[in-house]
């Protein structure tokens, strides 16, 4: 097209305004935080003067001590096991789901799909809080486990407060993010090649593990990574139904900046999160490219 | 459907009874005439009145509703010029930063945020969160827009061109009529993530500022009572609106497409 | 001087040269069609003419003033696109009324011409529809109607016929072919279709890799081809390979491999010696059983090898005793027979002079 001033000036405006909002309110903030994590905690919390004295006060003191006091590395790697673990159970329990709603007809796919994603709609606290009351002590549920247990002579076992709480809400509250990924990609299986198996002799199970769950790993890995990535970076859930053994990175950054008011070290922690989201997001796009071939015909590949 | 596996099927509501049955309770407690979510003592609209009185509940929900008509209103109108820009003009750096906000944890950009206004000795409040919001919406209203102008056939707007519209005519004519509701379902999915924001919210709020997830949240930790059922269920009603508002607006948006 | 004047015109994609140096000249009131294959740059040349694409080398000059700096929507051009475009949430009425709402009409005379606009493509009482609700020769009328409206100077069509099945194709070349003499505007005609092309356009462009190879009347493409790729694209071609024995003004002898001496017309200046091709086409061969009494330049005896039957005509495969191949044609005009040989049928080919046309490959 031919490049106008004027229409050079729309082109500018248009990606200008976005661009330079998010400079201000995201990048910008970033580079803060990275400029933080090298400077030292001030008096009363917060960070210290930059310029002290004519001197420009950076220091690797925040990130020494995250290398070496070991507690740390545990408390990610905790965080990195839950993360796991939900994502793992939130893969077996979004299957069916998806595998459901891509075998349905087009009537009632649309129903089926709102119907997953709903939930996902409702203010993240009140799922929290929804598991509260499930695993309140008074609750049935809590004391029908407890009576089973005390059948066994065993002490009753909170459910609540619990790392077992904080797993299933963590499945509960990233469910969805599991389900849309993997049902767009089963929805474009191709039935002939469960067909074309079966009339080979493969039986449900066989189709199942050597047909269909390959053809759907594109699907499992990108909803690997939705779940992945906001689970390692959680804090909310181990805060309300966690015990004080459930403290996840997440809960420490919160620490660090609201209560002790270490900002320099919560930045520290920080960055190693946002570095091991980023890398995983990146793998996550990578493999995703290198998986474009979708069981039916190639990809759409606008960006 | 030829065959319909049993297996299939049960493991599949099994999920559903996973999804519903939590926000079930929490529904039907709001009714229980007892302090404690244990067990069900009788029907009651009591919490509901509780909560009508409640000066503090009232006064973040208004600050919540304030905040997100700003910032969807904001966040769309920017996130449907970043959309436009990613898709025409295939603008890199923009893509970038659009859409990191959404693959990183919520609470690096909550934190981030914190350090970025108390250096600049900008007080925290409505207007800190306000703009917080927006950037995080931003990114979702992008997507949307962006995927509807995929959709569109590239040619129209050459032929509005070819019919002698300027640039800017044919967009405001006849790219942006056939947007618009992707544009509208961006604006609604902006104004309900920002209702219901707590991370980032809980980061930039600062003190003296309650928002209704706030306020929720306060409840949960200090003391617990089916008042936070009752404004639970409301919340929820009001998502389920906006939402079936904005499915009839774009069908596909649901779709794998 | 020429209504459209592309001159030199390249259009580059990296290493990819899409159009390589064109120059035509169209003139006011023309039907003219670009024709070639996929990839031979027609439509890049369209879009350049319409302002969607700029070209790296060479200008287009409209009634004499350069285009280069003006975007489309300044250009006194327009494009039927091959999709046809239509606004799909305004009705027909308000599509047509688009361009003139672009060009500031008043809205007193918008509808009186949008009423004329739809009596040309015979669409009058279609104002209220959708697009949706229209079938495709529907939509194709509507795009034409919408394009003709502002009577521009130059009407460009991007294959707008292809998508439509043979029957309707059919009648909508007609239709074009007498909306085009009623409104008298210019119209540049993209297909690769080159029957299309013969029977719409008073002259042709044939295009291949970016190149203009041929540009002329219809008979005189098919007929007096001037590169082998114009010979064989269009239509079915004999193309006779050999080297020149004997030249006077206007004829050459061409001694064809594994055939014989052939008389043949030309334009050019050859020498003896110089190798080259005859394109024949299949029509003028005429076969019989028996050698008739008129002893034309050219005669050959061969047996039918294959015969394609093809309802109206029938093309015979006939091979001589030396090898070459030949494809012959015969309308079926004799009503209760379907062909007249057989495979193994011993027949005599003839054709005069001026029948074949000598190129020098």
């Amino acid at each position: 097209m031919a490049a106008r001033p004027e229409a050079r000036l729309g082109k500018w405006l248009v990606s200008g305004l976005p661009l330079l909002y998010l400079i201000a309110f995201f990048a910008i903030p970033a580079l803060i935080m990275v400029l933080a994590s090298f400077r030292t905690p001030g008096e009363f919390g917060g960070l210290s003067p930059l310029v002290e004295n004519g001197k420009i006060d950076l220091n690797l003191e925040s990130y020494s001590r995250f290398f070496t006091d070991s507690i740390y590395a545990q408390i990610f790697a905790k965080s990195v096991w839950y993360a796991l673990l939900t994502t793992f159970f939130c893969l077996l329990l979004a299957y069916p789901l998806a595998a459901l709603v891509a075998k349905s007809g087009k009537k009632h796919r649309d129903l089926l799909l709102l119907l997953v994603i709903l939930p996902f709609w409702s203010n993240f606290l009140i799922r929290v809080y929804a598991w509260m009351i499930i695993l309140g002590p008074n609750a049935a549920l809590a004391r029908s486990v407890n009576g089973l247990l005390s059948w066994f002579g065993h002490e009753p076992v909170p459910l609540l407060f619990s790392s077992f709480a904080v797993l299933v809400c963590l499945v509960y509250v990233h469910l969805p993010f599991m389900v849309l990924p993997l049902y767009a990609n089963l929805e474009k299986h191709d039935q002939a090649l469960l067909d074309a198996a079966q009339d080979l002799g493969a039986n449900g199970w066989q189709r199942f593990w050597r047909i269909t769950f390959p053809l759907s790993l594109p699907g499992v890995y990108a909803g690997a990574a939705l779940v992945f990535i906001p689970a390692l970076g959680i804090f909310a859930i181990p805060d309300i139904l966690g015990g004080p053994e459930d403290s996840l990175i997440g809960n420490v950054i919160k620490q660090q900046f609201l209560e002790t008011r270490d900002w320099p070290f919560g930045s520290v922690l920080s960055i190693v999160l946002t570095v091991a989201a980023l890398a995983l997001a990146g793998l996550a796009a990578w493999v995703a490219r290198g998986n474009l071939g979708t069981p039916s015909s190639g990809g759409d590949t606008r960006a | 459907m030829r065959r319909r596996p049993v297996a299939l099927w049960t493991a599949a509501f099994a999920g559903y009874a996973f999804l519903y049955i939590p926000l079930v309770i929490v529904v039907v407690y709001s009714f229980n005439d007892s302090r404690l979510n244990a067990e069900w003592v009788g029907f009651t609209f009591g919490w509901y009145d509780k909560l009508f009185h409640n000066e503090e509940m009232l006064t973040a929900a208004g600050n919540s509703l304030l905040i997100a008509l700003v910032a969807s209103a904001v966040s769309t109108l920017l996130g449907t010029m970043a959309g436009v820009a990613m898709y025409r003009y295939r603008a890199k750096l923009l893509s970038i930063l659009v859409l990191t906000p959404i693959a990183i944890p919520e609470i690096l950009m909550g934190v981030s945020l914190l350090i970025f206004f108390v250096m600049l000795n900008f007080t925290l409040g409505l207007v800190s969160v306000a703009l917080a919001h927006i950037a995080f919406c931003i990114g979702f209203v992008a997507i949307v827009v962006r995927a509807r102008l995929a959709g569109m056939d590239e040619s129209l707007t050459e032929a509005a061109r070819d019919c002698g519209a300027t640039p800017f005519q044919a967009f405001m004519h006849v790219t942006l009529p056939l947007i618009m509701p992707g544009v509208i379902a961006g604006a609604l999915m902006a104004f309900t993530l920002s209702i219901d924001d707590f991370v980032i919210t809980f980061f930039t709020a600062g003190a003296g500022t309650v928002t209704l997830p706030l306020q929720i949240y306060s409840m949960i930790k200090i003391a617990v009572t089916p008042e936070v059922n009752a404004v639970s269920t409301l919340l929820m009603l009001l998502t389920l609106a906006l939402i079936v508002i904005a499915s009839h607006l774009t069908p596909s948006l649901l779709r794998s497409d | 001087m020429a209504l459209l004047e592309i001159q030199d015109v390249s259009r580059r994609f990296g290493d990819f040269t899409a159009v390589d140096r064109v120059s035509i000249a169209i003139e006011a009131g023309e039907f003219f069609t670009l024709l070639g294959p996929s990839g031979c740059g027609k439509t890049t040349l369209l879009r350049m003419i319409a302002g969607f694409d700029l070209p790296d080398g060479g200008r287009i000059l409209l009634e004499g003033s350069d285009l280069a700096g003006r975007p489309p929507e300044q250009r006194p051009v327009r494009t039927v696109f091959q999709s046809y475009a239509l606004f799909p949430h305004m009705t027909v009425a308000g599509n047509i009324a688009f361009p003139l709402r672009m060009a500031g009409t008043p809205a007193g005379e918008t509808p009186g011409k949008i009423e004329e606009a739809l009596a040309d493509v015979r669409l009058t009482g279609f104002g209220k529809r959708y697009p949706h609700e229209l079938s495709g020769g529907q939509k194709q009328r509507v795009a034409i109607a919408r394009a003709l409206v502002t009577h521009p100077a130059v009407l460009l069509l991007d294959e707008p016929l292809a998508a439509l099945d043979a029957k309707l194709r059919e009648e909508m070349q007609i239709e074009l072919i007498n909306l085009q003499k009623e409104v008298g505007i210019t119209f540049v005609y993209v297909t690769h279709d080159q029957t299309e092309a013969l029977a719409l356009s008073r002259r042709i462009a044939v295009m291949n890799k970016g190149r203009v190879e041929q540009v002329g009347e219809p008979s005189k493409i098919y007929n007096f081809p001037s590169s082998r790729f114009v010979a064989d694209f269009i239509g079915t071609c004999n193309l006779l390979d050999g080297v020149v024995i004997a030249a006077e003004s206007g004829t050459v002898t061409v001694e064809v491999e594994a055939l014989g001496p052939v008389r043949a017309t030309t334009t050019l200046g050859t020498a003896v010696g110089a190798p080259g091709a005859i394109a024949l086409r299949p029509e003028k061969i005429r076969i019989e059983s028996k050698s008739s009494e008129a002893t034309p330049d050219n005669h050959f005896r061969g047996t039918v090898t294959d015969f394609l039957y093809l309802g109206d005509v029938t093309v015979y495969r006939v091979s001589t005793p030396s090898g070459r191949k030949l494809e012959a044609l015969l309308a079926n005009s004799e009503s209760g027979r379907t062909k007249f040989f057989e495979t193994g049928d011993t027949v005599e080919m003839s054709w005069p002079a001026d029948a074949g046309h000598f190129l020098d490959s």
